[in-house]
C-alpha cells in the first residue's frame, strides 16, 4: 500500500467518524437540556406551583396556576380558528382545488408559515389590541391561531393525499357524491394522521412566547374572561428567568420542565400513533 | 330474486328526480364553496398583515425613507430612529450561529444519510426533530443560567487570550454579546440544517455513489467529491432555510445578547437585533413615531425572511427533482 | 374444430345446468331479452387523444358480457364509461349514447346511476371499516330506510362470503385474505341492488381457488344481475361468458356469443388472438 492511499484511508476514518461525532453532538444537545431540565426543575415541582397564584416578591409558596390556564385558554382560542382554517384548507388543496387557486392558496400558506413569529405579534396588536385599546387573551389566542394555519394545511393535505384513490373511487361507485366520499370515507381514513398534526401544531405554539409579549401581555392574577390580558407559561418562563429573584428563578426551571414535557410529550405521542396507524394499514 | 326488504328504488330517487339532482349537486358545490372560501382566509390573513406592516410604519418611512437603514441613533426620547445596529446584530449572531451550525449540520447529515443503517438513521433523525421542537424561551433559560457564566468565566477569556490580536475578540467580557448569542442560536438552527441536508443527501441517486466507489474512490471521498457536489444547491437551500428562522429568533436572542443598540465589532460586546428590540421596546413604545419605528423593523424582517425562505424552497426542490429526473 | 380450450363447448365448461336458465340454448345478440345498456357510436378522448372509436355494442340482460383484447385496447376505459367514472378523471371528453333501459345515461342524475350501475375492481378496495360498515355503506349513502342488517346479511350471501364472516362482521374488512376481500366488495356492490354490476378485471390479483369461487359467483349472480367483465384471462372469458366483445386499439372488432366466438371467430383479428399470435 503506498503513502497516499494509506493518507486516504485514514482520512477516510478521520471525516466519518467526525460526522458521527456531529450527529452525537446535536443529540447530546437535546439530552443536556432535557436532563438539565429534569434536575433543576424536578424540584421545584409542586403542588403550590400548579395550583397557586404567584405572590408577592420575597414570599414563597407562590405558583403558576394563572399562568398554566392562560395558556390553557389561548390554546383553545388558537384552535378554534387555526383547525377550522387549517384543516378546511387542507381539504380544499386535497380535494376540491383548481390548479391556479390552490397554487397561491399553497404559495400564501408557506409564505405564512415564514413568517417571524413576533411579526405575527405585531399584526394581532394592530388588528386586535390597538382598536380595544387593551392586551387580551382574545389577542394572543388570535396570534397563536394564525400561526397554527401553515401547519394544520400542510399536513392535513398530506394525510388526505396518502388516501389511495382506489377508496375514492370505490365510493363514487357506489354512488357518493364528491363531498360525501370525502366526509365518509377520505377524511375518516386520514384522521388519525390530521389530528396528530394538529397535537404537534398545538404544542409548537404552546412554547409560543414572543407574539404573547404584546397581545396577552401578562397577568400576575387571573385573567377573566377573554377580554383581559392573561398571564402564559412561556411568557412567566421568560419574566422569571431576566429577573433578579431566586425564588423566580427557580420557578421558571420548575415551568420550563413542565413546558417541555409537555411539548416532548406531543411530539413523540404523535410519533407513536403514526406508526401503529401504518401497522393497522398493513395487516 | 328482489326481496322488497332489498329493492332500493331504481331510477326514481324518493321525491321528484330533478330536485334530487339539483340537491346532490348543490352538496357537491357548497362542500366546494365552504372550502375554498375558509382556503381564501388564508390569503386574506396574510394580505392584511401585509397591508397592516406597511400602514402601520409609515410615519417613520415618511420620516426618515432609506437613511432608516444606514443610521445607528437610536433616541426614543428625541424621536430619532435608526436600524443600522440591529440589522447589525441581527446579521452578525446569525454569521455567528451559520459558521457553527452549517460544518456541525452538514456533517451530522451526511452520517444520517451516507453511514447510518436506516433504522438508526430515523431514530437520530426523530431525536434531532425534538430539539427542533423545544421552545425558544426554554433555549434563553438555559442560555442566561448555563451558557453565559461560562461565557463570561471560561470561553470568551480564553478566546480573548488566544485570538485577542483580532478586533473580533478583544474588548470587555460581560458573558451576554453577540458572540453567546450566536452560539446559541447555532443550536437552534442546526436541527433544521440537518433535517433539510439529509432528505436532499437522501434524494442523491445511489447510481452516483456506486460509479465512485466503482472507480475505487472511499466512502469519504464519494460522499465528499460527488454526493455533496450534486446536492450542494438542496443543501445552500438549507442554509437559506436556517438562516431566515435565525433572523426571526426572539426569545433566545434578547435573553443573551445583552440588548444594547450599538454597532461594535468585539463579538464579546453586547448588541441587538431586530426580533430583540421589537420584543422588549413595543409596549414602552408610547409615541406614535417610537412604534411606527418598531414595525418598520418587523416589516424589513418579514421582508428578508419571505426571500430567504423562497430561494430556499426554490434551491431545494432543484435538487430533489434532478436527483429524481436522474434515476 | 378443436378451441383453445379443447373443449367442445367452453360455455358448458361449469358443468353447471341450464335447464333453469330461462329461454336459450343458443343465445342470440339482444334476441329474445332487450338489452339492458344499449351503446352506440361511442367515442372517447382523454386530452386529445381519442381511445375508443365509434363503439356499438349491446349488454344483454342476466346475461355475463366479457370483454377481451390485448392491454391498451381500450376494454377498461369502455366499461368505465358505463357508469362515468371516466368523469372523475379531468381533460376527458365522451361522443356517443349509452342508454340504460332506454335512458340515456349522460342525462341522469350521476349519483343515481352509480347506484343502479355498480363496479368492482381489479384490486380489492374496501374502505378501512368494518365488514359490516363496508356493506352498509352504499345503502347508507343513498338513503336506505330499511332494515340494515338484513340487507348486509342478503348482500354477504349473494356474494357467498357470509358464512365466512357472519360471526365477525365487526372486524376490520383489512383482516380479510384478498380473495374475502374482492368478494366483500362484490357484495358491497351488491348491497344497492344495481341492475348492472361491471368488473374491471376482479380476479387479476387472484389465486386460482379464489377465481373460481368468484366465477362460480358470476353464474348465479347473473340471473339478477346484467353483468359486463373486462379479462385479459381468455380462459376466463370463455368458461364464465355468454357473449364476448374483442377489442382492439379503441375498436370493437366481433361481438358474438362466447361460444361462436371462441370456436368460429369471424374476424381473423380475433382469431389471431385467441390463439394466442398477439397480445
Amino acid at each position: 500500500m503506498s503513502v497516499r492511499t494509506i493518507w486516504r484511508k485514514s482520512v477516510n476514518v478521520v471525516m466519518l467518524s467526525l460526522t458521527g461525532a456531529c450527529a452525537a453532538l446535536t443529540m447530546g444537545f437535546l439530552f443536556f437540556i432535557l436532563g438539565y431540565l429534569v434536575y433543576h426543575g424536578g424540584k421545584d415541582l409542586s403542588w403550590n406551583f400548579f395550583t397557586k397564584l404567584p405572590t408577592p416578591v420575597g414570599e414563597t409558596g407562590g405558583g403558576m396556576a394563572n399562568a398554566i390556564v392562560g395558556s390553557a385558554k389561548l390554546l383553545f382560542l388558537a384552535s378554534l380558528i387555526g383547525v377550522p382554517i387549517g384543516f378546511l384548507g387542507g381539504v380544499y388543496l386535497a380535494e376540491f382545488g383548481g390548479r391556479t387557486f390552490s397554487f397561491l392558496v399553497r404559495y400564501t400558506t408557506d409564505l405564512l408559515n415564514g413568517v417571524p413569529s413576533i411579526v405575527i405579534g405585531i399584526f394581532a396588536y394592530t388588528v386586535i389590541v390597538l382598536p380595544m385599546h387593551q392586551f387580551s387573551t382574545l389577542a394572543g389566542g388570535f396570534a397563536l391561531g394564525v400561526m397554527m394555519i401553515p401547519i394544520a394545511v400542510r399536513s392535513t393535505e398530506e394525510f388526505l393525499h396518502a388516501v389511495p384513490t382506489s377508496l375514492r373511487e370505490a365510493a363514487m361507485a357506489l354512488g357518493a357524491s364528491k363531498w360525501k366520499t370525502v366526509a365518509t370515507v377520505v377524511v375518516p381514513a386520514a384522521i388519525r394522521g390530521i389530528i396528530t398534526g394538529i397535537m404537534l401544531d398545538l404544542a409548537r405554539v404552546a412554547g409560543e412566547t414572543a407574539p404573547l409579549l404584546f397581545t396577552a401581555f401578562g397577568n400576575r392574577f387571573w385573567s377573566p374572561g377573554w377580554l383581559q390580558p392573561t398571564a402564559s407559561l412561556p411568557v412567566v418562563i421568560y419574566t422569571y428567568a431576566i429577573s433578579p429573584y431566586d425564588d423566580w428563578h427557580r420557578q421558571a426551571w420548575a415551568a420550563g420542565l413542565v413546558l417541555l414535557g409537555l411539548v416532548l410529550f406531543a411530539n413523540i405521542g404523535a410519533r407513536l400513533i403514526l406508526s401503529r396507524k401504518t401497522m393497522l394499514q398493513r395487516s | 330474486m328482489d326481496t322488497s326488504a332489498t329493492a332500493v328504488e331504481r331510477g326514481a330517487p324518493p321525491s321528484a328526480p330533478r330536485a334530487l339532482l339539483r340537491q346532490l349537486r348543490h352538496g357537491d358545490e357548497i362542500a366546494h364553496l365552504i372550502t375554498l372560501i375558509f382556503a381564501s382566509t388564508i390569503i386574506l390573513i396574510t394580505s392584511v398583515i401585509v397591508y397592516e406592516l406597511w400602514v402601520n410604519s409609515h410615519l417613520t418611512r415618511q420620516k426618515f425613507g432609506w437613511h432608516f437603514f444606514f443610521t445607528s441613533t437610536w433616541d426614543p426620547v428625541f424621536e430619532q430612529f435608526g436600524a443600522l445596529p440591529f440589522i447589525y446584530g441581527t446579521l452578525v449572531t446569525s454569521a455567528v450561529a451559520l459558521l457553527l451550525a452549517v460544518p456541525l449540520g452538514i456533517g451530522a447529515a451526511i452520517f444520517l444519510a451516507e453511514l447510518a443503517p436506516p433504522k438508526i438513521s430515523d431514530s437520530i433523525a426523530f431525536v434531532i426533530d425534538l430539539l427542533a421542537a423545544v421552545p425558544s424561551v426554554i433555549y434563553g433559560l438555559l442560555g442566561v443560567f448555563i451558557l453565559v457564566p461560562i461565557m463570561r468565566t471560561t470561553v470568551e477569556p480564553g478566546l480573548k487570550a488566544t485570538l485577542g490580536f483580532l478586533p473580533l475578540f478583544q474588548g470587555p467580557i460581560y458573558g451576554v454579546g453577540f458572540l453567546t448569542a450566536g452560539i446559541i442560536l447555532a443550536v437552534m438552527i442546526v436541527p433544521f440544517i440537518i433535517s433539510v441536508s439529509r432528505e436532499v443527501l437522501l434524494a442523491v441517486p445511489s447510481d452516483q455513489r456506486e460509479a465512485a466507489l466503482a472507480l475505487g474512490a472511499t466512502r469519504w471521498e464519494s460522499t465528499w467529491k460527488v454526493v455533496i457536489p450534486f446536492a450542494k444547491t438542496g443543501i445552500m437551500g438549507s442554509v437559506f432555510l436556517a438562516l431566515a428562522r435565525a433572523l426571526g429568533e426572539t426569545m433566545a436572542i434578547t435573553m443573551v445578547i445583552g440588548n444594547d443598540p450599538k454597532v461594535s465589532a468585539s463579538l464579546f460586546a453586547p448588541g441587538y437585533s431586530i426580533a430583540a428590540v421589537i420584543a422588549n421596546e413595543f409596549t414602552e413604545a408610547t409615541a406614535d413615531v417610537y412604534l411606527n419605528a418598531l414595525i418598520e423593523l418587523g416589516l424589513v424582517l418579514f421582508l428578508l425572511t419571505f426571500i430567504l425562505n423562497g430561494l430556499a424552497r426554490i434551491l431545494i426542490l432543484t435538487t430533489t427533482q434532478r436527483g429524481t429526473a436522474h434515476e | 374444430m378443436a378451441t383453445v380450450t379443447g373443449l367442445p363447448n367452453p360455455s358448458l365448461a361449469l358443468g353447471a345446468s341450464r335447464a333453469n336458465v330461462p329461454g336459450e340454448s343458443k343465445p342470440l345478440p339482444g334476441a329474445e331479452v332487450p338489452p339492458r345498456l344499449k351503446i352506440s357510436k361511442l367515442n372517447f378522448f382523454y386530452g386529445a387523444k381519442q381511445a375508443l372509436f365509434e363503439v356499438d355494442l349491446n349488454i344483454a340482460t342476466n346475461r355475463v358480457t366479457a370483454l377481451i383484447g390485448p392491454s391498451g385496447c381500450g376494454k377498461s376505459t369502455f366499461l368505465r364509461t358505463l357508469n362515468r367514472m371516466q368523469e372523475t378523471i379531468r381533460h376527458t371528453r365522451m361522443e356517443g349514447q349509452i342508454l340504460l333501459d332506454d335512458q340515456d345515461v349522460l342525462q341522469m342524475d350521476v349519483v343515481s346511476l352509480r347506484r343502479r350501475v355498480g363496479m368492482v375492481f381489479q384490486r380489492p378496495n374496501p374502505f378501512p371499516k368494518s365488514i359490516f360498515e363496508n356493506v352498509a355503506y352504499g345503502l347508507r349513502v343513498n338513503g336506505w330506510k330499511g332494515n340494515l342488517r338484513e340487507a348486509v346479511e342478503h348482500s354477504l350471501n349473494r356474494a357467498a362470503l357470509w358464512d365466512e364472516v357472519k360471526d365477525s362482521l365487526h372486524k376490520s374488512a383489512y383482516a380479510l385474505s384478498g380473495g374475502q376481500q374482492q368478494r366483500l366488495c362484490i357484495a358491497r356492490a351488491l348491497a344497492v341492488d344495481p341492475e348492472v354490476l361491471l368488473l374491471d378485471e376482479p380476479c387479476s390479483a387472484l389465486d386460482p381457488v379464489t377465481t373460481a369461487k368468484i366465477e362460480e359467483l358470476l353464474f348465479h349472480l347473473k340471473e339478477s344481475c346484467t353483468i359486463a367483465i373486462v379479462t385479459h384471462n381468455m380462459q376466463q372469458a370463455a368458461r364464465t361468458s355468454d357473449f364476448t366483445a374483442f377489442m382492439l386499439d379503441g375498436k370493437l372488432i366481433e361481438f358474438n356469443p362466447t361460444s361462436q366466438l371462441f370456436t368460429t371467430p369471424a374476424d381473423p383479428r380475433t382469431e389471431a388472438y385467441i390463439t394466442g399470435r398477439f397480445g
